[in-house]
């Protein structure tokens, strides 16, 4: 078994599984904390795949995207907390 | 060599992003899920990113690497802070069978200021204003 099977066949599909579970959480989730919380660990196995995949197919030109990936996951937590706290303070 | 270290540092990675996912389901309450979050997906994401690096064995990449790594260990923490101080100001309940909530009255409800003793503050300034 070559590497480029055994990422195809476990890694990924494992990934996929992962990304299935955290997706449940993101539509059950009963406050909006809970689906800001899944959407960042969403983005983060995101970079995980894309990282796989950059190996699988020999492009690390995808590696880039993982780092835009981080950077938007990170922004995407920060204004959503902010912004969570302002409605807060309005009420 | 290069291919045995691959294989295994990728499936301590994957298995690392699905202890997260299933903690992440399983948990029972906001901030052990923001804990899990955290740790385990940056261990993970960590480790996948490791394995890229021996694979394609150059300095860019590595650096490129590298520089994925730094950023999530260093932002990671500051997210879960932000959006775990962000829901307890909003009022989300700690777990039924937690003990001990150690920031209960150590906010100040209007101005979100931090201090020990806040409710001994307000009764002082309140004692004052009635002077």
């Amino acid at each position: 078994m070559s590497v480029y099977d055994f990422l195809y066949y476990i890694i990924l599909p494992v990934l996929a599984i992962s990304t299935l579970l955290i997706f449940i959480r993101f539509l059950i989730g009963p406050t909006l904390s809970d689906r800001v919380v899944a959407l960042d660990l969403l983005l983060t196995t995101g970079i995980g795949i894309i990282t796989i995949y950059s190996i699988y197919t020999d492009q690390p030109a995808f590696l880039d995207i993982a780092m835009i990936m981080a950077l938007i996951a990170f922004l995407g937590t920060v204004a959503f907390s902010y912004y969570l706290d302002k409605r807060e303070k309005n009420e | 060599m290069n291919d045995y270290l691959i294989i295994i540092l990728s499936a301590l990675g994957a298995i690392f992003i699905l202890l997260a996912a299933v903690g992440v389901i399983r948990m029972p309450d906001l901030y052990l899920r923001i804990s899990v979050t955290t740790k385990a997906a940056t261990l993970g994401i960590g480790l996948l990113l490791i394995s890229a690096a021996i694979y394609f064995n150059e300095i860019g990449i590595t650096s490129r690497v590298l520089a994925i790594i730094t950023f999530i260990l260093l932002t990671a923490p500051v997210g879960a802070h932000m959006i775990g101080r962000a829901s307890y100001f909003s009022g989300v309940k700690l777990w039924s069978k937690s003990k001990e909530d150690d920031l209960k009255g150590k906010y100040h409800p209007k101005t979100h200021g931090l201090a020990s003793g806040m409710d001994e503050i307000k009764e002082k300034n309140e004692s004052k204003k009635s002077i």
